[in-house]
Order: structure tokens, then sequence, then C-alpha cells
């Protein structure tokens, strides 16, 4: 018999019927279990929201309930994002070598060859 | 001023007796996040009652001999000295019998204190709008448990249902005025309680309409809490909260 340690990846989880999911919720995971969802926080306006962490909760308004009081009570934030996990598709760490490191020698990419007047400052 | 800090004490302790009630869930919440959810509203009750109690006490020394503290007010007072409305001192139960004892107090809270922040007594007028915002999540929150519970599986639904009908006759209290407010409300400094009863059954009746349930009949209402007459759970409370400081006098950490 031959024994398929399958790992899982966000990616996993686009397709549930073709990534297996199904399989994954009736052997680790109990049904009753809640799905998992990333949190991304605002921490001001103006700025980007950043990931955070995650969390389980049984739908969308919970999620949201559920970050508020997990990352956002010491004022980490002014607004929040959640989708949930199986949502997100992630790049495979197998493909790294092919989609980043060549970038490595590409220096002339980075804009640092210009000189910035002081006036400008920070940049 | 004798009825002014009876008042406070009656909010403070009520806070108070719920806190410790909420707090027995730290570490034992159906799920980490929802444990964390009921905590963190535990250490808003707490932090709340805290303002009162000070406030009680720097109105209690001003007033008599006596040199109380916060601490002194939550830790040596008796039984019958607690004003906390008898909801609070309810058992936890299962998740539902939390969620509903939670529910009905923080919307019974929130129609207070919108109504307590224009009070003609700037520090509760305070107290009311900084905690307001609290509440308002609070309210949010049970409300929706209320919702998942009763519109969710045959079995929530009959745990929560059998919550209501336990709890529902120590709602009645909320909207009866002892002596004492009475005369904080003649003075411009309390709310009218009765006159929150209609909010509070509206808001109720719309979220037991969402989560499918029916408002249980009208029947007898228990009270006494706010006059320190209490069920025989407050004591047991009591000995937990107080021990330490009733075994070790003035014990610090």
């Amino acid at each position: 018999m031959k024994i398929n340690i399958q790992k899982y990846f966000y990616g996993d989880f686009g397709v549930e019927d073709s990534a297996g999911i199904n399989d994954l919720k009736s052997t680790t995971t109990k049904e009753t279990a809640w799905p998992l969802w990333e949190i991304f926080i605002r921490s001001k306006q103006g700025l980007d929201h950043k990931h955070a962490g995650s969390l389980h909760a049984a739908d969308a308004a919970m999620a949201i309930e559920n970050a508020r009081d997990v990352y956002t009570r010491r004022q980490e934030g002014v607004s929040l994002w959640v989708v949930e996990s199986k949502h997100i598709h992630a790049s495979n760490p197998d493909d790294a070598a092919a989609m980043y490191e060549p970038a490595n020698d590409k220096v002339y990419r980075h804009p640092t060859f210009y000189d910035i007047p002081d006036e400008v400052g920070h940049m | 001023m004798e009825q002014l800090i009876n008042y406070i004490l009656q909010l403070a302790d009520s806070n108070l007796i719920l806190t410790q009630r909420n707090a027995a869930w730290c570490g034992h919440g159906p799920i980490l996040e929802q444990d964390i959810a009921i905590t963190n509203i535990t250490l808003d009750l707490i932090g709340q009652s805290r303002n009162f109690y000070q406030y009680a006490a720097k109105l209690i020394n001003e007033s008599t001999d006596t040199k109380v503290t916060e601490d002194s007010l939550a830790y040596l007072r008796t039984e019958r000295e607690f004003k906390n409305l008898l909801l609070t001192e309810q058992e936890n139960g299962d998740w539902a019998q939390t969620i509903v004892r939670q529910f009905f107090y923080s919307v019974y809270q929130y129609f207070l204190y919108e109504k307590m922040q224009h009070s003609r007594d700037e520090q509760l007028a305070g107290i009311a709008a900084k905690s307001l915002k609290e509440v308002t999540y609070h309210v949010t929150w049970s409300g929706e448990w209320v919702i998942r519970l009763g519109d969710g599986t045959a079995e929530s639904k009959e745990r929560i249902e059998k919550a209501i009908i336990e709890l529902w006759p120590y709602t009645g209290e909320m909207f009866l005025p002892e002596a004492y407010e009475i005369s904080m409300v003649s003075a411009g400094i309390a709310p009218d309680i009765t006159l929150l009863k209609n909010e509070w059954y509206k808001k109720v009746t719309d979220i037991f309409e969402e989560a499918t349930i029916s408002l249980p009949k009208d029947g007898f209402m228990q009270t006494g809490g706010k006059n320190g007459v209490h069920t025989e759970k407050l004591g047991y409370i009591l000995s937990d909260l107080q021990y330490l400081q009733r075994t070790y006098p003035n014990a610090t950490w």
C-alpha cells in the first residue's frame, strides 16, 4: 500500500474537491470544528491592512468579532478584514527558486541610483 | 448622601458579582476565541465596577469618619450589604445560560448608561459615557449568540429556551426601583428605570424574533437583591471572592 503523506498549503484549499479537503475534514478535524480565518488589521488610517494572524469562527460576522477580541484589545487597529483561510492561494515553496531567485542579481531594478535632494526627506 | 452611596454601590455590586461569575469561564470557554471574548467583557465589567467603587469610597470617606477603599467595599462587606441584581448572581449553567444572563444584563446596562450619561452628577455621567461604548459591544456580542443558539440546532435551541425560562423571573427586578433609586431620580441623578422597561423589552423581543424564540409570559418576578436580600447563591460567590482578604487580612501581591 502506498502511503501518501500530503502537506496542505493555503493554495490547496482553493477547490475543495480536487484538493482533498473533504478527506481532511473527515480525518483530521472534528465535524463541529469551525473554519479558520485570516485576520488583517489596519493600524491607522492611511496605512495598509496587514496580516495579523488567524483564528476560528463560524462565519464572517463572528470572525470579525473574534478578531476584535483577540487582536485589537490593545489598540492595534482601526479597521479589520477577515477572509476564510481556504480562499487564500499561496505560492508553492518548492517553486521558490524559479519564482524569486532570478531577481537576486538584478539590483538595477531598485531605485537606488538616484540622488534624492535633502529637501525631499525620507522616501 | 446615604442614598446616593447606596445607588452607586448597587451599580458597582451588580457588575462585580457578574464579573466573578463570568470569570469562572476563563480557561474553560467553548473555544479559545470565545474564552477571550467573555473574559474581555468581564474585564470591562470589573473596570466599570472599580470606577463606581472608587467614587462610592470617596463619598463614604467624606461623609463619615470611616476609611474605606474600593477593595474594602468589594472584599469586606457581607452578603446583606451587597445590592447586586439577583440576575447577576445566578449560576453560569451551560454556555446558553451564561449568554442569556449577559444579554439580559447588557441590554439593561445599555439603556441605563445611555440615560445616565446625562446625569446631574458629573462623575456618574462620566462613568456612564465611558462605559456605554463597552456595553454597546457586549449587547452585540451576546445578542449574536442568542440568535446563533436560538436559530441553531435543535439542541442549542432547547438549551437557550431552558436558560430563558430559568432566568426570566430575575428580569423584573431591573425595572422596580428601591427607595434610594426613587430619591436619586427626583434629584436628577439617576435615570428612571421604570421607563427603561419598554426599550429593554423591545430590544429583547427583536433579538428573540431573529433567534426564532418566543418571549416568556410575564409571570412572578423575584426581587430583593437591590435591598440585600439575595438567593442562596450569593453566599457561595462571596466566600470565593472574599476568601483571601478574610483569611489573610490586608494581604497584597
